[in-house]
This record gives structure tokens, C-alpha cells and sequence, in this order.
């Protein structure tokens, strides 16, 4: 059997190496970053001794963080995403909603979940995005401010957040959008 | 031969099913052709964009039982970008304006929107069957359609697709009058369903056989359906969740012991593990399990339901039954011939609970195995020489370490010794996934021994061109070859394009081909469509022939060029 530990294939295996292949390049291949690189760092070669091959292999073939490889481990995204229910944005717990800001360069992610009520949400939502909110009134909206926090209900409208019961609002975010400037004074902010 | 009227001729074929066979057949001679073709009902189209729903409908004008297939392989995993293709509203289409009496839809990643399944719904009237597996576009909305006008619809199968849920009322739409059901599959929805509607259909469906139901149908209905329906031979259970002392329990425990029909059990999406007792008197006749969808389920508990598994073919499973539990497995389903043991924590730090021991004792107690999907921390050469010599008989076998390039942890080698044996020992091995630190030397055995390989599937392999050169020259047989991160470039893929036009489609992502080398076998081969998804930010299409290729689709087709491709697919 060609499979036997004991059979060296390693001397009788043709060897194509890509050009200028050779232990320096290898080693400076590290595998930490597959998305910007194709090559794979490569195994040991030109040695025959297994010592120098397992060592080898040790260096450069550092496991890959596994989060920044898109597409692996290879599952069906609908098994990934039915899989954790109670970890992922079910609608049980951890309520995870993105929340951009007019003018901020990248979103951000909280998880409605943790807060207990409106207060605590704005609160964060400030300290996040460095901003205050203004005085919350039903009939008056956000009062003092030129930030207004709103966000995007199941029916797709855009919603003045704090008009109904957190519960309700928990249940029905989809995401949170803090407006800026004239866009929000449509939503009621008298600024 | 043509002394037989066509009549006995046909009546011959009727009893060739296979698709293989039945395109044999119809290429002996004209006459046969014309018989096969006019006494063609079954239709398998493997790839969606290598014909045209015209021609298919000039070819066989008595079809009555089409399946399609429209996105490839790996747009499961996300490296498709979302609206690249397959669409089968084209094709429904076409279908309603002709004369074909469409009865059975089956179709696999498919964009599939509502207006589709509504003029589906409306044009056929003696549709029966429509099956959707990993598709998208559609809602309940759509589903209402089907319930509503398909008046002699017998199987309605949803499995795992991404539909948007406007909930419940979509079982209500099935009319009263229709009574044929006998399957109804709905598990992948999230939504409420009327409940109420659900028992009424239930009842009045006396040859309902396989039932899968989704999260939200609670025990207590679960109860009532089975006390309607216990003839059922397939069972798929929502939520489970309910207290062993209640009322409700007892109930259930007696609705599940009428049913002593069910061979085949999933779903448990929200489980109660303390509960399972309940299942126990049926699992002595399941022949296949589904467990991969309950991470509640665990431990001795799940050790304990296995033990009463003892006639069971089938086990999809996630990786906390362990290791142990796969031992159990071993001991107690000496059936087996297929077994998947997926992620639990697919991200996780590698708390992956089986590794090669669970399945080298598998192979050791379960020696009919033939298909495998394993997903695991870890895997050895010696563990795979072993499980190659326990069994021989493999037809699948899909392998993956969550580390996709980790060596053998014991000695340190890439696991091309393993695969190797594998490949020598299964002859009859039909499809192939590796997974682990791999050089040129386990393509070489591929080639040398694969010889009834048709899909193979490599990711983070290979040292060079030659990789893939033992495959394409080895592999007679090969259909789908599909690559992702590897160091094979325009040598390998201009080596043999002939070879192309044999096989269903070629899928090269994160690899060394150039545009040059795509614009190469494009030319050379215009049976194919070369596609090429680029989807960098300079969408200005710089025309370097060096500049990589990001991701190359290439497949066979007699219609040329598609005409629904997005801005960024260009086909050249």
C-alpha cells in the first residue's frame, strides 16, 4: 500500500513549485490574512527529513481566524442563522439593531435587549455617537437638539423613537437612524 | 429494432427511470428519439442557463415533472453575490403559454418570486407537486397562490429557503374542498400559522404521510395533529418545549404511540430535553433522524434517544453528541449508511466537540456507511487509512475541518495520505470534499484512483498548477469541480478546455487565473459561458489580461450568453 508511514514519497514526488519558491518566501506567506492574499504559505520542500517538515509546517501554517474567512466553515447561511436562536437576532432575546448617524463614517450595532427602557437607550445612544438628544415630548418630539433619534419599524416607515411602549418598540425596530439638521425638523424637532 | 411499433417501443421505455438512461436511449437512433422524446415526463436540468425553457418545451412536449437547479454550489456559502442569477420566473413562463400539462416543480437555489409561484399556481390545473430547496424571493404571499388555486396540489416541500413571513394566513387559503394532500413541509418558515386552519387541513387530508411543522406550532397542536393524522411516516416537530408533569405531556405521549407509521423524524427547533421519553416508542422504526436543528439536545439525553435508534439509515446530527455519542451511534445503529454531524459553533474557539475518533468509531461499528458530512476540530491520516478500511463503500464523503489548512495534530503532515486512502479504497466514491492542510500529492491520488468521481469540492489546497492537473486529466467522470483559495492558475486552466464541455461547470474563486486566461477558453470553447464576478470597487473593468480574477463560473450551455446577468457578472 502507497500509504504506508514508512514509504518516503517525499523523494520520489515531482515538485513544481511556483516561481521563486523557496524557505524565505514560504515563511514570509503566513496564512493570517487569505482574503487580500491567494497564495497559500507553502510546506516545507527541498528537505527530506520529516523533523524539518513538521517544523515547518508548525511556522507557517498558523491556524486562520476563522472570522475572516467569508464562506467558511461551508454551511447553508439559513443553518447559520436558525442554528443559535438565542444567540442571534431572534425574537426572543438579543435584539441586535444597526444605528447609523447623519455624517458618521461606519455604523454601529446595539442590542435593544440590555437597555431597560428609553432613557437608558438614548443615553448610550449619545455616548456613542458623542451627540445629546433633546428634550423628549409627545406632543413636541426631540426639544433642543438637532440630533433626533429615529428609527425604522416593520412596515418600513420612520418612526420618532419614544412614541410607544419600549415593549412595543423592541418588537418593531428594525434599525436606528439619528438624523441630523433640517432633514430631522419633518419628524418634530423644534430646533 | 424498427420492427417494433412505436407503441411497444414506448411502452419499453416506460420502465427506464434514470435521466442517464433515458438520454442513452434517445441517442441510439432518430427513431428512438422521437419515441423517447414524445414519452418524456421527468426532466432534470442540472444547471438552469444550459438550455432554454423553449427548447426544453419543443423537445418534450409531454413533460409533466420538471427540477431545476440554478445557482452554483458555493453561493450556498455566501460567494455568490445575492442577485447574480436564476430566476425561474422566465421558465414558468414560458410553461403556462404553452401546452405542457406542468404537474411537479422541484427546484434548488433559484430566485423564486411571488408573481412566479401566483402565474405557477394559476396555469396548471392538474399541478401536484412543487418542492423548494435553498431558494429565495418569494413569501407567504406566494404560498397563499399555491394553496389557494392549485386545486389538486399533493405536495407542498419548503426546505431551508429564506422566505419573508407575513404570517399566518397562507394555510387558511387552502379551500376546503382540497383534500389531497400528502406532504405538507413548512418548517423553514418563522412565522405564526393559523392554527386552527392547520388542524382543519390536517383532518380533512386522510393521505397526509409526511408533515413538517415549523417553530411556531406549539406542543399542545402538535398533540391534536397527531391524534388526526396517525398514519404519518414522516414527522417534522416544531417547538417541543412543555412540562413533563402537565396534562399536555400525557396527551402527547399517547397521540405519538398511534402513530407506529413514522420512519423519519426532525425538526425539534425548540427542544425540551427531560421530554424525550415521549419519543421513545417510536424510535425503534425510524430509519432516518434529524437532529441537526436542536442544540438543546445533548448529553445523556441525546445518548439515551440513540439507544433506542436501532434500525436507523439515516443520522443528521450536531457535533455535541461528542464523541462518546458517536460511540453510542456505533454500538446502535449497525444500519447506518448516512450520517452528517454539522457545527454547533460554527465560529466557536474551538470547543467543536467531535474530532477523528468519532469517526473512525463509527466506520468500526457501522460498516454499510456510504455517505458522510462531517464537520470537526480535528482529523489524522491514520484516522481516515482506518475509516477507508472499515468502509469501502463510500459514495460521499465530505469532510470539514473547521481550521480549513490544520495538518495532521499527531504528526504534523498534511492530510494527503488520508484522503489518498480514501480514494483508493472507495471505488464507487461519487462525491468528494477536502478539508485540511493538502499539497499537489493528494490531487495526484485523486486522479490515479477517482474514477467515478463527479463532484469535487477543494478549498485552501494545493501547492501549484499540477494540483489541479492530476484532477482534470484523472477524472473521467467529473461533472462539477468547484475551488476556492487556491494557487492554480492559467497553466491548469488552459491545459485541457475540452474538458470543460463534459462537465456541468467549473467554479475558481480567490485562485491565480487571469482575465487573459478566462478570455482564452472563452474563445476556444464557445459552447461555454465564461462568467466572471467581479465585485471590486474599480468597477471600471480595467482590460490588463494579468489582473486575477476574483471569481470565475464557467459551464456548458447550448444558448449562449444569458441575458439577465447584473452589472458585475461579465460573460465573455
Amino acid at each position: 500500500m502507497a500509504f504506508e508511514k514508512d514509504l518516503n514519497l517525499d523523494a520520489t514526488e515531482l515538485r513544481l513549485g511556483l516561481p521563486g519558491t523557496s524557505d524565505e518566501s514560504a515563511k514570509n506567506q503566513t496564512p493570517a490574512t487569505l482574503r487580500s492574499s491567494n497564495k497559500r504559505a507553502l510546506p516545507e520542500e527541498s528537505m527530506s527529513s520529516n523533523a524539518t517538515a513538521s517544523k515547518n509546517c508548525d511556522q507557517e501554517t498558523a491556524p486562520l481566524t476563522k472570522a475572516q474567512v467569508v464562506g467558511w466553515p461551508p454551511i447553508r447561511s439559513y443553518r447559520k442563522n436558525n442554528l443559535q436562536p438565542k444567540k442571534s437576532e431572534g425574537e426572543i432575546s438579543g435584539i441586535y439593531v444597526k444605528v447609523s448617524m447623519d455624517g458618521a463614517p461606519y455604523l454601529r450595532k446595539i442590542d435593544l435587549k440590555v437597555f431597560k427602557g428609553y432613557p437608558e437607550l438614548l443615553k448610550a445612544l449619545e455616548d456613542m455617537f458623542k451627540f445629546k438628544a433633546g428634550e423628549y415630548s409627545e406632543r413636541e418630539g426631540y426639544n433642543g437638539s438637532e440630533f433626533v433619534p429615529t428609527y425604522e419599524d416593520k412596515d418600513g416607515d420612520w418612526m420618532l423613537v419614544g412614541d410607544v411602549p419600549w415593549e412595543m418598540f423592541t418588537n418593531s425596530c428594525k434599525k436606528l437612524r439619528i438624523m441630523k439638521g433640517s432633514e430631522a425638523r419633518g419628524l418634530g424637532c423644534v430646533v | 429494432m424498427n420492427y417494433f411499433p412505436d407503441e411497444v417501443l414506448e411502452h419499453v421505455f416506460d420502465f427506464i427511470t434514470s435521466h442517464k438512461d433515458r438520454n442513452s436511449v434517445s441517442l441510439v437512433c432518430k427513431s428512438w428519439y422521437k419515441i423517447e422524446r414524445y414519452s418524456r415526463q421527468r426532466v432534470f436540468i442540472g444547471n438552469c442557463y444550459s438550455i432554454s425553457p423553449e427548447r426544453l418545451i419543443a423537445r418534450f412536449p409531454g413533460l409533466k415533472s420538471l427540477t431545476l437547479k440554478g445557482k452554483p454550489h458555493f453561493a450556498d456559502f455566501n460567494l455568490v453575490p445575492h442577485d447574480w442569477g436564476g430566476f425561474v420566473y422566465p421558465w414558468i413562463k414560458a410553461l403556462a403559454k404553452s401546452r405542457i400539462g406542468l404537474e411537479e416543480l422541484r427546484l434548488k437555489r433559484m430566485v423564486v418570486s411571488d408573481e412566479s409561484l401566483e402565474l405557477l399556481s394559476k396555469s396548471f390545473v392538474n399541478f401536484k407537486s412543487l418542492v423548494l430547496v435553498s431558494c429565495e424571493g418569494f413569501t407567504t404571499d406566494g404560498l397563499a397562490a399555491i394553496a389557494a388555486n392549485c386545486r389538486f396540489i399533493r405536495e407542498l416541500d419548503l426546505q431551508e429557503n429564506e422566505v419573508d413571513d407575513h404570517r399566518g394566513h397562507w394555510l387558511s387559503c387552502f379551500p376546503e374542498s382540497c383534500t389531497s394532500l400528502i406532504s405538507l413541509n413548512f418548517a423553514c418558515l418563522r412565522g405564526e400559522v393559523n392554527l386552527g386552519a392547520l388542524e382543519r387541513l390536517v383532518s380533512r387530508s386522510p393521505n397526509l404521510k409526511s408533515l413538517r411543522l415549523n417553530r411556531a406550532v406549539p406542543l399542545d397542536t402538535l398533540q391534536k395533529l397527531l391524534m388526526l393524522a396517525p398514519q404519518l411516516v414522516d414527522l417534522g416537530i416544531g417547538s417541543y418545549v412543555h412540562d413533563p408533569f402537565s396534562e399536555a405531556y400525557n396527551k402527547l405521549k399517547i397521540a405519538i404511540q398511534r402513530c407506529k407509521s413514522i420512519r423519519s423524524l426532525s425538526g425539534f427547533l425548540e427542544v425540551a430535553p427531560h421530554c424525550m421519553s415521549a419519543i421513545y416508542p417510536i424510535c425503534g422504526n425510524l430509519t432516518f433522524l434529524n437532529l441537526s436543528y436542536a442544540p438543546g439536545l445533548h448529553g445523556n439525553k441525546l445518548m439515551k434517544l440513540i439507544q433506542h435508534c436501532r434500525k436507523l439509515q439515516r443520522l443528521w446530527i450536531l457535533d455535541c453528541i461528542g464523541d462518546k455519542g458517536l460511540g453510542v451511534v456505533a454500538l446502535t445503529c449497525k444500519e447506518l449508511q448516512e450520517l452528517r454531524v454539522f457545527p454547533s459553533d460554527p465560529f466557536g474557539a474551538g470547543n467543536a466537540a467531535v474530532t477523528e475518533e468519532g469517526l473512525v468509531l463509527v466506520s468500526a461499528g457501522c460498516p454499510k456507511l456510504n455517505s458522510l458530512l462531517y464537520f470537526c476540530q480535528q482529523m489524522t491520516n491514520a484516522a481516515l487509512i482506518t475509516v477507508a478500511k472499515n468502509c469501502p463503500n463510500f459514495i460521499r464523503f465530505r469532510l470539514c475541518i473547521l481550521d480549513p489548512i490544520k495538518p495532521d495534530p499527531v504528526t504534523n503532515q498534511p492530510l494527503d495520505e488520508g484522503f489518498g486512502a480514501i480514494v483508493q479504497s472507495c471505488k464507487g466514491l461519487k462525491r468528494l470534499s477536502l478539508s485540511g492542510l493538502l499539497t499537489d500529492q493528494v490531487f495526484l491520488y485523486i486522479g490515479m484512483y477517482a474514477e467515478q468521481l463527479k463532484m469535487l469540492s477543494i478549498a485552501f489546497a494545493a501547492n501549484s498548477d499540477k494540483g489541479m492537473l492530476y484532477v482534470l486529466n484523472g477524472c473521467k467522470k467529473l461533472r462539477k469541480l468547484e475551488i476556492r483559495d487556491c494557487p492554480f492558475g492559467d497553466a491548469a486552466l488552459l491545459e485541457d478546455v475540452g474538458k470543460y464541455e463534459t462537465m456541468r461547470s467549473l467554479w475558481m474563486s480567490s485562485c491565480e487565473v487571469t482575465l487573459g486566461g478566462c478570455k482564452s477558453v472563452a474563445e476556444k470553447m464557445p459552447s461555454l459561458n465564461v462568467e466572471i464576478i467581479n465585485e471590486s470597487e474599480q468597477m471600471e473593468f480595467n482590460l490588463d489580461d494579468k489582473q486575477k480574477v476574483d471569481k470565475l463560473y464557467l459551464y456548458r450551455t447550448l444558448v449562449g450568453h444569458r441575458k439577465d446577468a447584473p452589472e458585475y457578472v461579465w460573460i465573455l
